[in-house]
């Protein structure tokens, strides 16, 4: 673990275990479930700086510090969950959740489906980004949170986010929504699809039923992975980290040697780490989560209508290099918001890391990032004051 | 307070829903929405002006106007301003256009070029007018459409545009007899009161 006054130190996964059956969006229903999650800071005395963090696709609880001593690899959005960072742990109480469904610990298609004794695997119930929000409400209640004073999410997070405003309009006072959409492109499908059909034809995959078999779709998932990476960077970004830079070999005349680019060792090397650490049917599982997300589909496919449901207050921010949540798909939420007659701010980071860019330490997103958060904190530091 | 705005908070009704087109670091929205109970929203495209905004709790969206406004829908506010920015667009009739589509009322304020300093440092140097309210240099102004308080009206009078109310300033800030005699001799800055 590397010295780091703004970072939040080792941090203790916990677990909480719900009895009450969660009705989900397809009309089934998990019995019992697991969440595990992560909190940050102290929650203040009335219960006022709680932020829940809302993670993507291939996210999970562990957002920020380390787990031990000896541990190098921080949490996944550690640059701005901290002491002094934009989502600063000196003034809020934040709460990163592992959402069901997933495979690191929240119970999901690995766990066992305690009808049968064994695991879920492709049997797991579809997801809708509904069902996070609602299992994110239980456990909100377990912490004796009232309401956020922001739920903060970026891509599929910010989906979530956005569904917990219309859902629950009174359980939050802002969302925050980066690189996010009302709903996915054709085009963002496509990749989705890609990935998807990496992963079933994959001999290992023994359609959805490979733990039964003892295997592994490696391969699936390292090209599902390999595709999303292309996908997530822009080919500035790609040019600027790795140009045609090589990793072994030479083209020099006379010798008949392959060579590796730094792109393919980097792919290859993302594609790896993916394979062995995520879990094949939990991919396909939040890709169609993505797919199905549709903001806007009950209420007549009008946004307006939509956000007329929300009360909290919103920022909205995109990179300009993100085409595959593209700042367009960001103004169309602001466009909606406005309409709606909903308080709302809207940011375009000049970033060159296309989507990814939201994880990524950037002057300008950290300071407008930060004066909205401290915003928020100074509210509720008024409140405490006036109550006083 | 810069003195066009004072204008503009006399204008502004309590209660609007207000645009602030090119809103710099948010100021003039600040004061309406706490003085007025106004519901601001600003469009900048500076970053520093925008974190200003959201730092003051002022409502904003990155934005350039030049780009158009077709995100917003039409009457969706009451009041749509535009203070100082009006001279830095590239098509300034079709963005006025635009203002009277959205809001009921628009306020537009814009340095006036046709006072006498400009016309006398013109006719007698034969150059580009420079001086503090004009700072910049015709190669790296951003000042691409000056006009005068008489280009102006004409333009509202080609278009039909209705003015509600008009004032000059000079530039001790008041609005003096001279300004009210010959507006467009005498006035600094012009701010315009205008509907469809």
């Amino acid at each position: 673990m590397p010295l780091d006054e703004r970072s939040v130190g080792i941090v203790a996964v916990q677990t909480q275990h719900f009895d009450r059956p969660l009705a989900l969006a397809s009309g089934r229903t998990l019995d019992q479930y697991d969440l595990v999650y992560e909190t940050y800071g102290e929650l203040n005395s009335d219960r006022s700086n709680a932020v829940l963090i809302c993670h993507a696709l291939s996210g999970h609880h562990h957002a920020a510090g380390y787990h031990h001593a000896d541990d190098h690899r921080a949490g996944w959005w550690n640059e701005y969950i901290g002491p002094g960072k934009p989502i600063d742990s000196d003034h809020f109480f934040i709460v990163s959740v592992n959402n069901i469904g997933g495979c690191h610990g929240s119970t999901g298609p690995k766990s066992i489906n305690p009808d049968t004794g064994r695991a879920w695997q492709r049997d797991f119930p579809l997801l809708r980004c509904r069902d996070w929000v609602d299992s994110q409400l239980e456990l909100m209640k377990v912490l004796g949170i009232e309401q956020w004073a922001a739920i903060v999410g970026g891509s599929l997070g910010g989906m979530q986010a956005m569904r917990w405003a219309l859902e629950y309009p009174d359980k939050l006072r802002n969302c925050i929504v980066i690189a996010s959409a009302l709903k996915l492109t054709a085009q963002n499908i496509a990749f989705n699809e890609v990935a998807r059909q990496a992963i079933s034809s994959d001999p290992h995959f023994h359609d959805g039923y490979y733990l039964d078999h003892g295997t592994i779709p490696k391969n699936g998932l390292r090209l599902a992975r390999m595709v999303g990476h292309i996908t997530y960077l822009s080919e500035d970004g790609m040019g600027k980290k790795f140009g045609r830079e090589l990793k072994s070999g030479s083209f020099t005349l006379g010798r008949n040697e392959d060579v590796e680019f730094q792109i393919e060792s980097y792919l290859r090397h993302q594609g790896e780490v993916f394979s062995t650490s995520f879990d094949a049917n939990t991919y396909i599982l939040m890709t169609k989560a993505l797919d199905y997300f549709d903001l806007a589909r009950e209420y007549g496919d009008d946004p307006v209508a939509a956000f007329q449901h929300a009360s909290c207050n919103f920022l909205v921010l995109s990179f300009t290099t993100d085409w595959r949540f593209a700042p367009e798909r960001s103004q169309e939420i602001v466009a909606a918001l406005v309409a709606a007659k909903k308080s709302v701010s809207y940011g375009e980071i000049e970033a060159s890391f296309g989507h990814d860019a939201f994880l990524i330490p950037n002057q300008r997103y950290e300071q407008l990032f930060g004066a909205y958060m401290q915003r928020i904190a100074a509210e509720f530091k008024e409140g405490v004051s006036n109550a006083l | 307070m810069r003195f066009d705005l004072q204008f503009i908070s006399n204008w502004v009704k309590p209660n609007s829903r207000i645009l602030d087109l090119g809103c710099g670091n948010g100021d003039l929205l600040q004061t309406l929405n706490s003085d007025l109970g106004a519901q601001g929203i600003g469009i900048e495209i500076d970053a520093e002006h925008i974190t200003s905004c959201v730092a003051k709790g002022v409502n904003v969206l990155e934005q350039d106007l030049n780009n158009g406004l077709g995100n917003f829908q039409d009457n969706s506010f009451d009041v749509v301003i535009m203070a100082h920015s009006l001279q830095t667009l590239s098509a300034p009739h079709l963005v006025i256009d635009e203002m009277l589509r959205i809001g009921t009322q628009c306020i537009v304020t814009f340095p006036n070029f046709g006072h006498w300093r400009c016309r006398l440092h013109l006719s007698l140097q034969g150059r580009m007018p420079v001086s503090k309210f004009m700072p910049h240099h015709w190669f790296d102004t951003p000042n691409i459409h000056f006009c005068t308080v008489s280009d102006f009206e004409a333009l509202c009078r080609e278009k039909g545009i209705t003015i509600i109310d008009s004032a000059v300033v000079d530039n001790n800030a008041s609005q003096g007899f001279l300004g009210k005699l010959l507006p467009n001799l005498f006035g600094v800055t012009a701010v315009y009161h205008m509907s469809r």
